[in-house]
């Protein structure tokens, strides 16, 4: 019995000391896959810039973008902002799964696009635009 | 000495199944994540060394 308690407490204290390790973890975003999809981003970034910035795009609520107001881009651009703004999404949503993924948690991804849906829009640049719960705001 | 045995076994197999319950419920850790929100942000955005560092190329280096 002496040994089965002393089992018991050995047993009880790796599991506390595994349980405490995992309490407060970085999360890891330097994978290969999360390296790429940012890098693909920080290319794109200059192209979307000045979208931003005339609000023809605007942070949706989602942690992605959307086209919000195409009437000050000459038509011949409008293609192009459709298919940056699905590029840039495609990139935003593999780069969620990468980190959840990356990170053992699969099922965290929604957490993590909702978390950086409020950080995109808190350092945005003012005069962007983003989604609120009421529609589209200045910033 | 046999009962003994199967005794802690059966003691092991429940703690690592409370064990495993408890792995799979760990909550989401949402300052670990805006933080790797905000690096990756700072990234993609080139918040943080966008205001002097335009590529120095051609200036003539300090003497």
């Amino acid at each position: 019995m002496q040994k089965l308690m002393n089992i018991f407490i050995v047993v009880m204290a790796l599991f506390l000391s595994s349980s405490l390790a995992n309490a407060v973890p970085d999360l890891e975003v330097n994978t290969p896959a999360i390296s790429a999809i940012k890098n693909s981003m920080q290319a794109r970034h200059n192209q979307l810039a000045p979208h931003y910035a005339s609000g023809a795009i605007g942070l949706t609520k989602d942690g992605l973008i959307a086209v919000r107001d195409t009437t000050a881009v000459p038509l011949k651009d409008r293609q192009g902002i459709n298919a940056l703004v699905a590029a840039e999404n495609a990139d935003r949503n593999a780069l969620y799964k990468e980190i959840a993924a990356g990170n053992g948690h699969p099922e965290w991804r929604g957490d993590i696009q909702g978390t950086f849906a409020g950080r995109w829009i808190d350092k945005a640049q003012s005069g962007w635009y983003y989604q609120s719960d009421s529609g589209w705001q200045k910033k | 000495m046999k009962s003994n045995l199967t005794k802690s076994i059966s003691l092991l197999a429940v703690i690592a199944g409370l064990s495993a319950c408890v792995t799979i419920n760990i909550y989401f850790p949402a300052a670990a994540a805006e933080k790797a929100a905000d690096k990756i942000i700072d990234d993609v955005w080139q918040l943080k060394d966008d205001a002097q560092t335009t590529k120095p190329a051609d200036a003539p280096a300090t003497k």
